[in-house]
This record gives C-alpha cells, structure tokens and sequence, in this order.
C-alpha cells in the first residue's frame, strides 16, 4: 500500500509548551494559599507528649504558639539546660507571654479576635512549675482557648 | 498623513513558566503543611481581684480530686470526710474508669456527686437529672513532670468523650460527633466538661 505518509517529513512535531505557564499557574496558586510564612526558628528542643483525645486544629491564621524546652545546643552554654520559654524567635520570660497575646490578638482581624488559640508545645520532661506559670500568665491575658500540643498515640 | 498600519509584534511568552517557575519553587520551600494537633482544652478566666476572697462551698461528694506529686505519683480521692475513698499509686491509665464512674454516678452512690434536674431544661430531654455540681481537680506539684499531667487529661477528657458517646448513642443511636445541634447541646448538658486548673502546690518535700 504505502499510501500514507507518502510526501511527508518524517520530524516529531514539537510539544506544544503554551499552557504549560497555566500548569504552573495553578501549582503555584495552590501553594500559595496552604503557606504559611510565619515560620520560626526554634531555640528550643521538644518532644511532645502522645495522647488518644487528640484533635486536629483548623485554621492555622488563629494560632499562636508557645515552646518550652530545654535550649538548643548552641544556646545550652549561655541559658543552660534548664526549660526556657520561646515567643516567636526569642526567649522569653513568663512576664512577656500578656504583651505578646495582646499583639498577636491585635495582628488579627477583628471577627477572628474571640477564636484565638494559643497552642502549647511543651517538651515531656518539663516541670509543671513553668507550665503552669504559663497558664496562668494566659488567664491573665484572656488567651482562654488552649491546646496542649501532642501528636496521636495508637 | 497616511501612515503604514503598524504591525503590533506578538509578546513572547516562553519565559513566562520560568518565572512561574520560581515562584513556585519559592512557595514549595516556605510552605510547611502540618497542621498542629493537641488536646483541646479552655482555660477559667482570671481571678477577679475586687472579689472578696471567699470559697465557694463545694460539697465533698462532687470534688474528685487527682494529685500528683513531685515524684510523678498519682492518687485520687473522692467523698465526704466520713466517707472518702482515697486510692494512691495510680496509673494515669487507670483514671477513666473511675472518673466515668464518678461523673455518672451510675449507682448513685452517696460519696458520689448528688443529682439534679437540669436547669435551664436541656433541649429534647428537659429536665433530665445532671450531675452538674460534679468536679474534678486535678492538682500538681511544681516538680511534676509535664508528661504525666499530660497523660492525666487526657484520660480525663477520655472518661467524657466516652460517656458522652454512650450516651449519645443509648438516646439517639448516633455517635457524639454525627448529632444534631440540639442533640448536642443536650449530651453536654447531661455531662458538662468540669476539669478545673487549680494552681499547682507543694505536698511536702521540694
């Protein structure tokens, strides 16, 4: 037969890219949404305790978070192996815990003010000492929604 | 004037996925998708300073109180003086059972916290008779290691978790969490979350 393909090149056609800026496009629109920037960087270790009760949080734009630990390594020479606390990329003290509820209740929107929680992630061997100052200092502060933060146990 | 039409050059768009490229890289690496999970707790509010100082009198039968000491050693007690039961060297496993026990009070016993018809009336059961002046407190040392008390609520918020589904499911045939709203309202009125956050003291020793 050899009817087919008789005067044609034999050339693979090229791929056809145009949409591929809209492939893209739409990766890029999803992780945009799921990002969440405020990441820190963590000065202190922890492990957190495993439970059966856990629940999963929804929307982490009305999270704040609360580490206590010990010091990392290269933190251990200069604030010991004691539990220390850390806001947002610092250490702090139990004093501070009121004033940074207060900006992170004011950096929200105001609908969102009364969903606020504050997650705790406390390492396992922590006194109960810190944490509860810690506590405390959040009733202070009207912070009320807790999370104690703990990964599921089987 | 008559001008020449001018062609317009299309815009060339293959650097176009490159950019997006880019920013997609960027996002990929700033993104983190874990979604932080933990026991879902509410705190009282603050003690009002210009209220008087006075204890509210709590009977002895609807107190259980869980104490843990600096060496991580649990006990409970419940009851009045004349009838306490105190149980030391627990487990924190072993709490859910007595504490369903005590919250529902299933024999109504009289070291056990009392009865009392709802009120307000609970939506679809009325006054349905609540253990509502029922607390459990759960009281530790500054030295208590974070573990335990973790492990202590979350055996406590167990004991409620699976009365509330028993319940639910006795009335309505239905697991707590697939209940209407006023199914709802009615299973937590019955069993009213009541762990209360007492400060932390020193039972001997350091």
């Amino acid at each position: 037969m050899g009817k087919f393909n008789k005067g044609g090149s034999k050339e693979v056609p090229e791929l056809n890219t145009s949409s591929l800026p809209d492939l893209i496009f739409s990766i890029l629109f999803f992780f945009m949404m799921v990002t969440s920037m405020r990441e820190v960087t963590l000065k202190v270790e922890f492990e957190t305790p495993k439970g059966t009760e856990i629940q999963k949080l929804e929307k982490k734009s009305l999270v704040s978070y609360v580490y206590i630990g010990k010091p990392t390594k290269e933190f251990r020479s200069k604030m010991g192996t004691a539990s220390q606390i850390q806001l947002n990329d610092d250490f702090a003290t139990v004093d501070a815990i009121g004033e940074y509820v207060y900006q992170e209740r004011e950096s929200m929107p105001e609908r969102d003010k009364p969903f606020m929680r504050v997650s705790m992630k406390i390492d396992k061997e922590t006194q109960m000492g810190v944490v509860t100052d810690v506590k405390m200092a959040l009733r202070e502060a009207w912070a009320l929604n807790v999370v104690y933060s703990g990964g599921k146990r089987q | 004037m008559a001008r020449k039409k001018r062609k317009v050059p299309g815009l060339n768009g293959s650097s176009l996925a490159d950019i997006s490229f880019i920013l997609l890289i960027f996002f990929l690496i700033t993104t983190s998708m874990d979604t932080d999970t933990g026991l879902v707790r509410r705190l009282p509010p603050p003690p009002d300073p210009n209220q008087l100082e006075e204890d509210v009198k709590v009977k002895g039968r609807n107190v259980l109180v869980v104490q843990v000491n600096m060496n991580n050693e649990i006990l409970y007690y419940y009851g009045d003086e004349a009838k306490r039961v105190t149980v030391t060297g627990v487990q924190p496993g072993d709490l859910r059972k007595i504490a369903k026990e005590f919250i529902a009070n299933p024999e109504n016993k009289a070291n056990m916290p009392e009865f009392h018809p709802a009120d307000p009336p609970l939506p679809l059961l009325g006054a349905y008779p609540v253990t509502k002046n029922h607390i459990i407190s759960v009281q530790t040392d500054r030295s208590t290691k974070y573990e335990v008390y973790f492990q202590i609520q979350n055996e406590l918020m167990a004991a409620y978790n699976e009365l509330r589904d028993e319940f639910a499911r006795e009335k309505f045939g239905k697991y707590f969490r697939d209940l209407t709203e006023d199914e709802r309202l009615a299973v937590t009125g019955v069993y009213p979350m009541k762990i209360s956050e007492a400060e932390p003291k020193k039972y001997g020793g350091n």
